[in-house]
């Protein structure tokens, strides 16, 4: 898409076709001649990834819905029927239940490149809001199957995730009943969650199409940051990135069959493995390891709707983060102190995951002495969080004084011994 | 390969943070113990599964359901039971045998009554209590939680449940007062449970000869529950040793090819 | 591949070691993703419940001379037939090698048994041992599914020019050993497999 097309149809057939469809010039120019940047790295392997992993959702929710059964007397016995019945069912629900984890833990790493490579900045600023918006779509898909199964983490994670939206002044008691269909979670919000549960990965599919528009018409971001200058600067995206994609999604695969095969209760939780009962809340309620850094930050304000919306402004602030970041370079490679700030935001991240997993009371391990428990480390946490992209990432802009770039991404590939040593590129 | 290494920092540490999230509840750690099928590769051991199967039947039965099972369970693949010279397991005596014993309540019939009869491997296994309130009212309020998958609704599985076997008989700790109806045992978290103590050393006999103590029957009975919860153990694991063992090659020849595609450029 | 890979002599007379290794790379890609189908195929055939299910039993003790019950056997609708004298006599006096099916359909013997009566009543079911039973009741009792063998609709009984069954969607005419005679439908009605578990109670499957 960018620059002209360089698809010729060849045979009769394909030319025909061509003037009616060109479906065929579409797919070449996106995945077969599309200039991509030569210097991208391992990191830029998890959007093909990615994609592999809405694909294996799709086909296999698509099976398991053919089995389970939306309602709250059978749920719970028709997943134990597809464990144990159904031919190859334990198989195809360890996958799709893996895979959801999978899915995230391939996300995050998609979402952490883009802010360390500043994948986020001009022209690709829709790129990533869009981005952003398959991430919500997700998490609302990954809340809505957690449900289905009907355990005691089903129905309870069920009653505190709509409950949230209860700390509403005035709207938010109607909501919560007319999320419900009821006056608590029951049999209508176990059948609309599995309606909308199938219905939102094709959303998603929906939005990774105008995703994947996005990010062709300005082209790849790279490793350097810096734009393509010439087609010295690029290779074609097949044969060169499609193998190196391939080798990337098989080895993460070998990951993946891993926990399907040898650990698939690893990423989940037993109490699920308990039949939802409105009469017993489980000793600890905990969200699915990915939202547990969301669920730190929910549980760092003492207010309830306090939490509520600073946990939906952690998503919130991505939108605007394109806005927010105000260095004019790109790739934290040549920003110094970025970069460190980028670390400690990475540890932040896992921390506030950390922090969500354990008890608010409970000391730190190591820190307890010093009276740090997991609630003021979630606090701590939240406040960098919110910070690093609220104080630190606008002020650096100005600050910060760059490293010195390379001039081209051929000059950063093949080194510049041409030239004697590079002139500091000062920020444009 | 740097990847790999952060993957897989990531993934422990992810997995840490959902270790951390059990310790709800003071209950002692419960006994390391190796079981049959601990290992990657390893399988169940029938002889125990079979003898679990036996102390379940005649301890156990009386107060916990095995919900999600069907009596011919016990003879498909993998099962207690299996003989390979009977795929349906419909067909297995040994599972026809075991169904017959029970009585089972059918019908309607002709005239719409209820009538019994013995099993059939279709079966399921027989409830002990007609529903719930009939299950409370009979333990003093307590509800004997169904055990088809319990080893896989406990945080640390296989080996809870035989070290809570095995846990009665001490004494408790100061300060712990034990009610009415109550019994102490460390690995019960808060540590008062309703289940009196169900083994004692020679409580049953063994087909096979070996002998029944305590131990011996927690660890058997433990086996047997640990194959009802996960009864596609084997072939997972199975499966999975071919499937890797493809990716990994797979994941070799993408290599080559990926190295063969981009000898030519510098990059 | 495309051609801007390609080098010059890479598909001269033997293949070379690029090539081979991108052989190796597709073909196993082909190997895999046909053995990842088999699962989620597998898994729309019938679960190992629906198949444990699969049998049903009838109490024949009951059932009068001339009179017919229909029962349902994996799902589908069967009819049990205590035939008169007469109506085995008509059914024993075909000729067999008229029939437009010749073959019995009777999962109780082997394929291929030429459809005599004999082949198609419960002579040929199993008796359970200790159990007795007239070889007469044996006789006269006729199980055979419900479906015709055209399109699968339910045939009337009683109907038709062999005073059997009738199928009335297009108009097949069975004889009273539930065989196809006149009417589009291809086969005879099958004999599902049946044992004499008492003498009352025939079991299907």
């Amino acid at each position: 898409m960018s620059g002209p097309s360089t698809y010729e149809p060849k045979t009769g057939f394909t030319r025909w076709l061509d003037s009616r469809l060109p479906v065929v010039r579409l797919g070449w120019d996106s995945f077969v001649d599309f200039p991509t940047p030569r210097n991208l790295n391992y990191w830029y392997t998890f959007g093909g990834i990615l994609t592999v992993c809405l694909m294996i959702q799709i086909i296999t929710g698509i099976v398991l819905a053919m089995h389970y059964v939306p309602h709250i007397d059978h749920a719970f016995a028709s997943v134990q029927r597809i464990d144990r019945d159904v031919n190859y069912g334990w198989l195809i629900r360890s996958i799709h239940a893996v895979g959801a984890s999978m899915f995230f833990l391939a996300v995050y790493m998609h979402i952490f490149r883009g802010l360390y490579y500043g994948s986020y900045k001009a022209p690709r600023e829709l790129l990533w809001i869009l981005g952003v918006v398959i991430y919500l779509l997700m998490m609302a898909a990954a809340f809505l199957g957690y449900v289905l199964p009907w355990g005691q983490m089903s129905y309870w994670g069920a009653m505190v995730i709509t409950n949230l939206l209860g700390a509403f002044p005035l709207i938010g008691g109607p909501i919560t009943e007319w999320l419900w269909g009821g006056f608590s979670v029951g049999n209508a919000t176990l059948n609309r969650f599995f309606s909308l549960h199938y219905l939102i990965p094709f959303l998603i599919a929906g939005v990774v199409g105008l995703h994947v528009w996005a990010l062709h018409v300005p082209g790849n971001n790279n490793p350097t940051g810096i734009d393509v200058k010439s087609n010295r600067d690029t290779l074609p995206f097949h044969p060169y990135y499609t193998s190196k994609d391939g080798f990337a999604i098989v080895l993460f695969m070998v990951i993946f069959a891993f926990f399907v095969f040898y650990w698939p209760d690893a990423l989940g939780h037993s109490d699920n493995f308990i039949p939802a009962d409105p009469l017993v809340t489980p000793a600890l309620i905990v969200p699915e390891w990915y939202l547990l850094p969301f669920y730190a930050i929910l549980r760092a304000v003492p207010d309830k709707l306090g939490g509520v919306l600073l946990m939906f402004g952690a998503i919130g602030v991505l939108f605007i983060l394109p806005w927010l970041d105000t260095s004019k370079v790109r790739s934290m490679r040549y920003r110094p102190l970025a970069r460190w700030f980028f670390g400690f935001f990475v540890l932040a991240c896992l921390g506030l995951g950390w922090a969500g997993a354990a008890l608010p009371d409970d000391p730190v391990p190591g820190l307890g002495a010093v009276g740090v428990d997991f609630l003021m480390m979630g606090r701590v946490l939240t406040v960098y969080y919110f910070a690093y992209f609220l104080v630190i990432l606008p002020i650096l802009g100005f600050v910060e004084k760059p490293a010195s770039r390379p001039a081209s991404i051929e000059e950063s590939v093949l080194g510049n011994s041409s030239q004697s040593a590079p002139a500091a590129v000062p920020a444009e | 390969m740097r990847l790999i290494r952060t993957l897989f920092i990531a993934a422990t540490g992810a997995l840490a943070a959902v270790g951390l999230a059990t310790a709800a509840g003071e209950y002692r750690t419960p006994e390391d113990y190796r079981f049959s099928f601990d290992g990657p590769f390893s399988s169940f051991d029938r002889g125990a599964v079979q003898r679990g199967f036996y102390v379940f039947n005649q301890v156990c039965a009386a107060c916990h359901s095995l919900e999600h099972l069907s009596i011919r369970h016990l003879g498909q693949p993998g099962g207690p039971f299996h003989d390979p010279e009977y795929p349906n397991p419909n067909d297995n005596p040994v599972v026809r045998a075991i169904a017959a014993e029970y009585i089972v309540e059918d019908g309607p019939d002709d005239y719409g009554d209820m009538f019994e009869r013995p099993g059939r491997p279709a079966d399921g296994f027989p409830q002990p209590y007609a529903n719930e309130a009939q299950g409370r009212a009979a333990n003093n309020g307590a509800y004997p939680p169904d055990l088809s998958i319990i080893t896989r609704a406990r945080h640390y599985g296989a080996p809870y449940i035989r070290s809570l076997m095995m846990g009665y008989g001490e004494e408790p700790p100061e300060g712990v007062t034990v009610g009415e109806g109550l019994y102490y045992n460390p690995y019960f978290p808060g540590g008062l449970i309703a289940m009196p103590p169900q083994l004692q050393d020679g409580l049953l006999t063994y087909n096979d000869g070996t002998e029944a103590t305590v131990e011996q029957m927690a660890t058997d009975v433990t086996e047997f529950l640990a194959w009802a919860s996960d009864p596609h153990m084997e072939q997972r694991k199975q499966l999975g040793l071919m499937v890797l063992a493809y990716l990994v090659i797979l994941c070799g020849l993408l290599f080559f090819t990926y190295r063969q595609v981009w000898s030519k450029v510098k990059h | 591949m495309t051609e801007a890979t390609e080098t010059p002599g890479a598909h001269g007379e033997e293949p070379s070691r690029r090539d081979f290794i991108f052989i190796a790379t597709g073909g196993a890609l082909a190997v895999g993703g046909a053995f990842i189908l088999w699962p989620f195929v597998d898994q729309m055939n019938p679960a190992a419940d629906t198949l444990a299910l699969a049998s049903t039993e009838v109490n024949i003790a009951e059932l009068e001379e001339g009179q017919e019950i229909t029962v349902i056997y994996r799902e589908r609708p069967h009819f049990v037939r205590r035939r008169t004298a007469a109506e085995v006599e008509a059914a024993r006096e075909v000729n067999v090698a008229n029939l437009p099916d010749g073959d019995a359909r009777n999962f109780n013997i082997a394929a291929g048994s030429p459809a005599t009566d004999e082949n198609r009543s419960a002579m040929t079911a199993v008796v359970s041992e200790g159990v007795e039973i007239e070889d007469a009741v044996r006789a006269s009792l006729l199980v055979t599914s419900a479906n015709c063998t055209h399109l699968g609709c339910v045939p009337t009984e009683g109907a038709g020019d062999y005073g059997a069954w009738f199928c009335p969607c297009h108009g097949s005419h069975y004889d009273t050993s539930g065989r196809i005679r006149r009417g589009p439908a291809p086969e005879n009605l099958s004999v599902p497999v049946m044992t004499f578990t008492s003498a009352s109670v025939l079991r299907l499957g």
